[in-house]
């Protein structure tokens, strides 16, 4: 059928009805696990529930909050990680792209080396950090000794847990460094080469041409680093867990947050108050702070999507 | 070559040869590690004194590894089916059709993709229940049935830069859309399937949250992450015998990578903005 300017869209046109067929688990997808939830999750933040009782009790989740103090607790070690782990991951890995796309030879092979950490599982990762840097058993300690620095034990000290699990965050920035040497080798040649003819030598090249163009890159980079902060989760639960020596065998307890409750993030928090704690209401509180703050990363990254579905198709 | 070019290449190769140090270190202590005696494991040595190879079947009678392993696969494979027979329409339609609302279609995708998934856990840890399916790992296998929001973006992003002449060439020659999808792009776009494939199974592979909110105080319902975390507690073990376990849960992840290198990084530049 010839679309002319002056033809009416028919919404129940056959292409149409085509697009909908082919969405369609995705649509189902998209009301069964996003829409319904976050409107339940509203409706249970104003309810108390434990899995057998409901009992509207108004704003009390909300206000409970505000005097929540391990809440609080919990957001301060979020943004902690927000704020140090994900800036030195990007430099990090900008810095291990950089290396790479310099190397002429052997650059596949450490391309290899260099992102093989980021796909293994984070359970496993964990745990070999924290034995790793656990001191009288770990080699860190004995080689930290060795060259007369300070040796913190890691894992077992609040002052030095959240470093611990940024060096575990440095340890497998591998997809970082993929994502950067793609942007580094779109670079155009002749860019370089002019600067070079004017004069400009290594610093001045990377900073009056290489940042700006790959600016979007990295923002995209720090845009996606602060959402999975948000959810930052695992390594700090399995952390807490093998460090504290806890059991997680049915009748015992698990605090999260060990030692002193300085890897306590929000999510362990939300979960806890959910899951095992089951004050669901006040989750469904949590959640929607959580949502919320998501959110503001997700528009902004949206922005970068701009162009997106303007392809010619 | 100049002095200072000598210099450089140098200096980069010591540089990187250290970082390699740095990046495969934790990985060969946790192998040594592996292979120590219980006592040794807990000293600060590098070198196992003896190779104890029978820790790695120790292991198994310490816990139901085997369990875990078959819980873990089952969850693997599964959801990398279902996502894929889900995700690979949608990801077309969102590539190819034109139809109203195709770009607020993507950007919700996106949306759904950076959703931090503890946001919506209760009123879907409720629905789950009212199954009776939590205790059981189907909560997590079973949405993938209704598409994945990262491996359409994903497929969505490999199938746009097919080009367009592809698919009306089969059309010419009578194929009907479907046909097209499965017997021209498909074809075409088996580097970005593999890709999400390898990508969702070890995502389950590798997940540990998922399962600690639906599989339950059963060990029998286990996965391996779950399992691991738990090893050295629940079962009373050493670190060598932890660090053997560990090992086996890096294994398979390994393998495939040097199996499928190009799969995976061709798969990771896909997920960056253009």
């Amino acid at each position: 059928m010839a679309r002319t300017a002056l033809s009416r869209p028919n919404p129940l046109s056959r292409g149409n009805l085509r697009a909908l067929l082919y969405l369609s688990p995705w649509l189902a997808g998209f009301a069964i696990f996003f829409v319904y939830p976050l409107v339940s999750t509203v409706y249970f933040s104003f309810q108390r529930y434990d899995l057998f009782t409901l009992e509207p009790v108004g704003l009390l989740n909300w206000e409970y909050f505000f005097k929540d103090q391990a809440a609080w607790t919990a957001i301060r070690n979020t943004l902690w990680l927000v704020v140090v782990m994900v800036p030195l991951r990007v430099l990090f890995g900008l810095g291990v792209a950089q290396l790479v796309t310099r190397l002429k030879a052997g650059a596949g092979v450490y391309r290899t080396i260099f992102y093989l950490p980021a796909l293994v599982p984070l359970v496993a990762g964990t745990l070999g950090f924290v034995f790793l840097l656990n001191p009288g058993t770990g080699p860190v300690q004995a080689i930290l000794s060795a060259v007369g620095l300070p040796a913190p034990d890691w894992f077992g000290d609040p002052a030095w847990s959240k470093w611990g699990l940024t060096l575990l965050g440095l340890w497998s920035v591998g997809d970082l460094m993929v994502i950067f040497m793609a942007a580094l080798l779109d670079v155009p040649k002749q860019l370089y080469e002019a600067a070079a003819i004017d004069g400009a030598n290594g610093w001045r090249q990377f900073t009056s041409i290489t940042l700006p163009v790959i600016r979007p890159v990295l923002m995209f980079a720090l845009v996606t680093g602060v959402i999975q902060t948000l959810q930052y989760f695992t390594q700090a639960e399995v952390a807490a867990r093998v460090a504290s020596g806890a059991t997680d065998s049915a009748g015992s307890v698990f605090t999260p947050g060990y030692p002193d409750q300085s890897t306590l993030t929000f999510p362990q928090w939300l979960f806890q108050q959910g899951f095992r704690d089951y004050a669901m209401g006040y989750a469904c509180v949590l959640a929607l702070m959580l949502f919320a703050v998501a959110m503001v990363f997700t528009l902004i990254l949206l922005r970068q999507f701009r162009g997106l579905g303007e392809e010619d198709v | 070559m100049t002095r200072r070019s000598v210099l450089l290449w140098v200096a980069r190769h010591a540089l990187a040869i250290a970082l390699a140090l740095m990046f495969l270190g934790p990985l060969v202590f946790i192998a040594l590690t592996a292979l120590m005696s219980d006592r040794q494991a807990l000293t600060s040595d590098l070198w196992p004194h003896t190779w104890n190879w029978g820790n790695f079947t120790e292991i198994f009678e310490k816990a139901p590894l085997l369990t875990w392993i078959r819980n873990t696969l089952l969850y693997s494979v599964l959801a990398t089916a279902f996502m894929l027979v889900s995700s690979i329409p949608v990801a077309y339609a969102l590539a190819r059709f034109r139809f109203p609302g195709r770009r607020t279609a993507m950007l919700l995708v996106i949306t759904m993709m950076m959703l931090p998934p503890q946001v919506v856990a209760v009123p879907i840890y409720l629905i789950w229940a009212r199954f009776h399916l939590t205790g059981t790992l189907w909560p997590l296998i079973l949405p993938m049935l209704l598409g994945d929001a990262f491996s359409i973006f994903l497929l969505r992003q490999f199938l746009v830069t097919i080009p367009r002449e592809y698919s009306d060439a089969a059309k010419v020659d009578g194929c009907g859309e479907f046909r097209t999808l499965v017997r021209v792009i498909l074809p075409m776009a088996r580097p970005a399937i593999a890709a999400v494939a390898l990508f969702q199974f070890f995502y389950c592979w590798n997940d540990y949250y998922g399962p600690l909110l639906y599989a339950g105080t059963d060990l029998d319902n286990w996965t391996l992450s779950l399992g691991l975390a738990a090893f050295r507690s629940v079962h009373r073990v050493q670190w060598n015998l932890t660090m053997a376990a560990t090992l086996l849960a890096m294994a398979p992840v390994i393998i495939v990578f040097f199996f499928a290198q190009k799969v995976f990084i061709e798969g990771v530049k896909l997920t960056g903005v253009k």
